[in-house]
């Protein structure tokens, strides 16, 4: 077990002799990609033409599955198969069999139940040989249900539960504090569904070879639906191959797979063709998951110079009450503020509509929409400036647990955003700034988002052709993993980008945890980093080893690698020759990281500052971004191109939470209003002005051997707030709800 | 109801140009050009978003003009030339857009880039063209001034949800050229 | 999708013909919203009439100084054409304020007229609605309808018209040309082609079965100011929660009623020497909430002010 000291010794990506960390280069995978030629699992070539398989969903929220009548859509022109409760899909393993102790997943029969537990649930699945048959007969299915009385549907914030695996965090005596304080804010916010809308639809393509099925599917994690295609189809988990090249967006929302990445596998198994299951648009919005809405309660209390003297966050959300999930919006507010006396929290409500889960930074991305409008709201009541108000309450060390932070620049991050944003001009008091129609308004957030690192694996090998080869099961969902991979694995090895292959998203390969929890290039990289460090020692001994090798005797500790060379003082030879004389077949180790034993001693967070310029039509209450600036301390970035676009992405959807996004659940049926991409509104290119942002320096010697942190979520964080601190800055109008349209704008105007 | 149809739906035979190509092809009616690419001629590089028009993913020239190819049959485009992804440009040919959305990290997951890139492509046309947008100040202009807001209003029909919006605005800023010199 | 034959009209009497006898035969022209409906099922016609290629693309004078455009014009076409920017710039501007770029490259503006709703009860099959399903029963009312009309509804459809140009075109008081099954040819006013729900909300229109769209026509343009505006949750790509378009002292505003509404009680007011709130005020004196769309009412009302007082637009 290594050490949280080891971290700080020198490797080769903290000494990054060729400088090919943190280089901008393109991305790795950037050609096939802008030119159409990457293919998503919808897309992999089959061995022999597909048949199409659509899924029916449930047109009730809750209830039974009481009849199916199939007979129309079996009589359809090309129908290969129809299955349901009363025609199921045959050799499935028991609901949460485990052949193998270790999976990561148990089996999931599909159409074993006749419980519908979410509104558009699949109930069926039809197989034709044509997409367009297919999706015809599909629509023949009638089922029919018998719905659930007791079904609760509608969110009640006050019924929501505290629950024992989340306990509240208490420190000091929070109440008294309160009510003892000579400032107080006591404010609840709200912040709607949202749904993650990765623009790649989740889609199976899946064929047998013999007794191995080969599954193309858009997942962010690969172990897990690995193994649950193995336990559902009750075979060898090495009889699943499972791929998952390019990912159309994953945000969370492909942490956990669906009906369609069994269903396609068993199906294929059955027909003894390849099946290709894609789920629709409508099907994403209630048949997969989001981010659930919370209800938040932020009490704050200070002295009248501005110190903290009792926080409290509590939130309420809700979940499917069949995949318990607690959005924890509150829990980041135990890292960011100092203040003696705090009660943190969630309330969870089980509800019987579609299933919540991760979506990009859950919890911050929800809680801090609260906390950061209401320090906007406290500095407004101390007529304080934001910025001090926050600079004021710089805890040294965690508020509540006392570690050390491995590295924080929050306030630098302030202090430097407020210069380049132009901080100075705003004017404390709102509505005094106007342009044409627009009132003009500015205001700023802090963004918090934790760090993390888990174990990973991955393989490297160094070939006769002089290339090296990275071998992970890690994915790339847009995040940028191939290429910061590569850098990693070039700089590790001393040799140019161009010498390098990564091979990733393959079940097969070398597992790593995957995408999500902005964790992945820390994990992944880490994992890279020892399987390079692991090849590096072998390469060495077979130099120092070898009589015809320029470096035999040279002691291994003096051996370096770089520009494609192995080398020890002016001796030198070529990677390639030294492996074509002694492994011509090519020579490959793997490498493991596992986190220091220690690693808790400190308190990791990636920090930034976000910075809003809005106008706010006084007439019609519409919200326009004018400009935004992001100031980010991250860690080492690994890549100035690709690290900026993620912040940036990121402060995007904070853009999205504050103005266009939200969904809402209809209580009288349990499915989401909104079902398509022409009701739910993403930000679209004329929402997004000038939008920035920029790296501080920053080496997080404490958080793993890179000395990087997350960038992927950490952008998102504090965005919202900032825009609706602009918002209040620009017109004077407190929206505490979510997003910010324009009724609600004009409600809070005292217009409505 | 009308009764299940139990006969093969109908279907149609014509000739269209595909990247310059000319092609026969038979198909069910109800095949829209999206599938028509997708899954009849293995051009996988029009990506299906949303299938309804509501995303831009599926972007494609016909005739020169950008269209959603979901919301059209492909019976609809006999004798029609159409354009996509893979007639941009493949690699290492890439055409100056695609290297420019390469340089500018003009994207993250890349689903929704190609039809980005046939939209922006579509979309300098039709600013040569002088059609108007909503952002055109003065309708009666010849020349419409291709202003950064004028880009982003005319991309808004393409939505990134990597929201690589910024460096897709510096992408085609880059090729714009002198239509934008002015701006 | 169901299932259906296709022809491609040679002429747009054949066409007519053709639709009125062939059973379950729908017209097709652009597609952007027939086949985003068929996809769904909301929409299942036996037979298409491709209307696309027939010779209605042409914009033209009218010997009274107006112009004619035909029904498949594209949208972009339409607001591109200079005629129509410099003498109907209102028009111009709804067409642009509408869909996105390749939509409106791809709709017609015969079309444009003929698009149903986007009510997401109508657009969700698993729930009641009567204009799917005459009789079902409106689940929009009483329901998460935030975008829904304020005026003009019924207890059987509370449902808008989606629609930026045909609210140009009431201010314009522009007209439709049809040709019927038997060769007959008509003049529809456009205030006369959409149809309030009523009773019968599936009854969306006062043509009669098989008659086509062959034209729009604008009137010589009317003297003053044109202006179109419209309040939505995006910057672009989105449907209207309020849309208004001026044009002289016409008045009409869009997104509230299941037809572009033409504020004939405004103008009244207006002509009467009212104030601009008065207006505004006689105007929507009739406008009901059914929820969550309440807000619009009072949104219309400062819009309305606003545009009639000359409030600056950007």
């Amino acid at each position: 077990m290594s050490s949280i000291a080891d971290y700080a010794l020198p490797n080769p990506i903290n000494q990054n002799r060729s400088g090919v960390i943190g280089r901008p280069v393109d991305r790795y995978e950037g050609p096939l990609k802008v030119s159409g030629t990457a293919p998503y699992a919808n897309e992999a070539k089959t061995p022999s033409p597909p048949t199409y398989g659509v899924m029916v969903g449930a047109s009730i929220g809750c209830g039974d599955v009481v009849a199916v009548d199939d007979a129309a859509a079996k009589a359809a022109p090309g129908v290969k198969l129809v299955w349901h409760l009363f025609d199921q899909p045959p050799g499935q393993g028991a609901a949460g069999a485990k052949a193998y102790v270790q999976s990561q997943a148990s089996a999931d029969p599909v159409f074993v139940s006749p419980r519908v537990r979410y509104f558009g649930q699949p109930v069926a699945l039809v197989v034709a040989d044509t997409l367009e048959n297919a999706a015809a007969a599909a629509a023949l299915v009638q089922v029919s249900y018998a719905e659930d009385p007791e079904a609760a549907y509608a969110f009640e914030p006050a019924e929501a539960a505290r629950r024992d695996n989340d306990p509240d965090s208490s420190i000091g005596e929070f109440e008294a504090a309160f009510a003892a304080a000579p400032v107080r804010l006591d404010e609840t916010y709200s912040t709607p569904i949202q749904n993650h809308c990765q623009m790649e639809p989740c889609a199976t393509t899946a064929w047998w070879e013999g007794e191995k099925v080969v599954i193309h599917t858009s997942v962010q994690m690969l172990k897990g639906p690995q193994h649950l295609v193995a336990e559902t189809l009750q075979i060898d988990r090495h009889n699943v191959h499972l791929r998952s090249l390019y990912v159309g967006g994953g945000f969370g929302g492909k942490g956990s797979s669906y009906e369609d990445l069994a269903l396609a596998a068993l199906a294929s198994r059955t027909l003894g063709q390849p099946v290709k299951i894609a789920l629709s648009r409508q099907q994403m919005f209630n048949a997969t998951v989001h981010r659930p809405a919370t209800v938040q309660r932020v009490r704050l209390g200070a002295t009248p110079d501005g110190r903290l003297t009792a926080l409290s966050l509590i939130a309420a959300t809700h979940c499917n009450r069949n995949a318990p999930f607690i959005e924890r919006a509150a829990a980041f507010s135990r890292a960011l503020y100092a203040a003696p006396n705090r009660l943190t929290g969630h309330r969870l409500q089980l509800m019987d509509i579609a299933v919540a889960s991760a979506m990009r930074a859950p919890g911050e991305a929800s809680g801090m929409v609260s906390l950061e409008a209401a320090m906007d709201e406290l500095a407004e009541q101390l007529g304080l400036d934001p910025i001090e108000l926050r600079i004021k309450n710089e805890p040294d060390r965690h508020p509540e647990t006392g570690q050390p932070y491995s590295a924080r620049q929050l306030v630098e991050c302030m202090r430097d955003g407020a210069e380049k944003f132009g901080w100075v001009r705003r004017n404390p008091k709102p509505g005094m700034t106007r342009d044409g129609r627009w009132l003009v308004g500015i205001g700023m957030a802090a963004a918090i988002r934790g760090n993390f690192l888990l174990p990973a694996k991955a393989a490297m090998r160094a070939d006769a052709d002089g290339f090296i080869r990275l071998q992970q099961g890690m994915t790339d969902i847009g995040t940028g993993s191939y290429t910061i991979l590569a850098q990693i694995t070039a700089e590790t090895m001393g040799v140019p980008l161009e010498k390098v292959v990564v091979e990733i998203g393959d079940s097969g390969f070398a597992p790593a945890p995957g995408s999500g929890g902005q964790f992945g290039a820390a994990t992944a990289g880490s994992g890279a980093l020892a399987a390079g460090m692991a090849l590096r020692a072998r390469l060495t001994a077979m130099a120092v080893g070898d009589p015809d090798s320029p470096l035999y005797g040279a002691p291994p500790e003096a051996v370096e690698f770089r520009d494609g060379l192995i080398t020890v003082e002016n001796r030198s030879e070529t990677i390639a020759a030294l492996v074509q004389r002694l492994a011509p077949a090519g020579l490959e180790v793997e490498g493991a990281s596992t986190p220091a034993a220690d690693i808790r001693q400190y308190a990791s967070y990636s920090h930034g500052a976000q910075f809003a310029e809005v106008g706010v039509d006084p007439v019609t209450g519409e919200v326009r971004l004018r400009r935004m600036l992001g100031v980010f301390a991250c860690g080492r970035i690994l890549n100035e191109k690709t690290a900026r676009s993620q912040i940036t992405g990121g402060m995007i959807w904070g853009v999205g939470t504050a103005l266009t996004e939200t969904n809402r659940v209809d209580p009288r049926y349990g499915s989401l209003t909104s079902q398509d991409l022409g009701s739910y509104f993403p930000p679209v290119h004329a929402d997004i002005a000038n939008l920035d942002a920029y790296f501080l320096p920053e080496v997080d010697d404490k958080a793993n051997p890179l000395g990087i942190k997350g960038v992927g979520e950490a952008g998102i964080c504090g965005a919202a707030a900032a825009i609706a601190n602009a918002v209040y800055n620009a017109c004077g109008a407190r929206v505490r709800d979510y997003p910010l349209t324009p009724d609600r704008v004009l409600a809070a105007m005292g217009a409505l | 109801m009308a009764d299940p149809p139990v006969r093969a739906a109908p279907r149609a035979t014509f000739q269209i140009t595909v990247n310059g190509e000319a092609r026969r092809v038979d198909v069910d009616l109800r095949t829209t050009l999206l599938d028509l690419l997708r899954e009849t001629l293995g051009l996988s590089g029009t990506k299906k978003g949303c299938d309804h028009g509501q995303c831009g993913a599926c972007t494609v020239l016909v005739d020169g003009v950008r269209i959603n190819a979901c919301l059209s049959l492909a019976v609809m485009h006999e004798g029609q030339q159409v354009t996509t992804i893979e007639g941009v440009g493949l690699p290492p040919d890439l055409s100056p857009l695609q290297r420019a959305f390469l340089e500018r990290d003009a994207f993250q997951c890349g689903y929704c880039t190609p039809g980005q890139i046939c939209s922006a492509l579509g979309m300098l046309e039709e600013v040569r063209r002088g059609e108007p947008s909503q952002e055109t100040l003065d309708l009666a202009a010849e020349i419409v001034p291709l202003t950064d807001a004028e880009i982003r209003e005319r991309m808004s029909g393409n939505i990134c949800r990597c929201s690589a919006y910024p460096q897709i605005l510096e992408a085609i800023r880059d090729v714009a050229g002198p239509l934008g010199a002015g701006a | 999708m169901r299932p259906f034959t296709y022809e491609r009209a040679e002429s747009a009497s054949g066409a007519a013909k053709s639709a009125a006898e062939t059973p379950g035969a729908r017209f097709l022209a652009g597609g952007t919203n027939l086949l985003d409906l068929m996809k769904l099922e909301i929409e299942r016609p036996a037979h298409l009439i491709d209307v696309g290629r027939l010779p209605l693309a042409r914009i033209e004078e009218t010997p009274d100084g107006g112009l004619r455009i035909g029904a498949v014009v594209s949208n972009s076409a339409a607001a591109s054409d200079r005629r129509v920017r410099t003498r109907y710039p209102v028009l111009t501007h709804a067409l642009v304020a509408g869909a996105s770029p390749q939509l409106r490259n791809k709709a017609t503006v015969g079309g444009n007229l003929m698009q149903r709703t986007r009510c997401a009860y109508f657009y969700d099959p698993a729930k009641p609605c009567n204009k799917r399903d005459p009789g079902a029963g409106c689940s929009a009312l009483g329901g998460d309808a935030r975008g829904n009309a304020i005026l003009g509804a019924s207890e059987a459809c509370v449902a808008v018209h989606p629609s930026d140009m045909a609210v140009a075109l009431a201010a314009l008081d522009a007209a439709v040309e049809t040709v019927a099954p038997a060769g007959r040819t008509r003049t529809i006013p456009i205030d006369a082609l959409h149809r309030l729900p009523g009773e019968t909300p599936h009854v969306e229109t006062s043509l009669e079965p098989g008659e086509l769209v062959t034209a729009v026509v604008l009137p010589p343009p009317p003297e003053g100011r044109q202006e179109y505006r419209k309040v939505r949750d995006r910057a672009s790509y989105a449907g209207g929660l309020f849309s208004l378009a001026l044009a002289g002292g016409r008045l009409a505003l869009g997104a509230v009623a299941l037809k572009p509404w033409r504020a004939t009680q405004a103008e009244a007011a207006l002509a009467a020497g009212a104030t601009p709130a008065e207006a505004a005020d006689a105007e929507l004196a009739a406008a009901r909430g059914t929820g969550r769309n309440a807000f619009k009412i009072t949104l219309a009302r400062r819009v309305v002010v606003d545009a009639l007082e000359g409030g600056p637009t950007r």
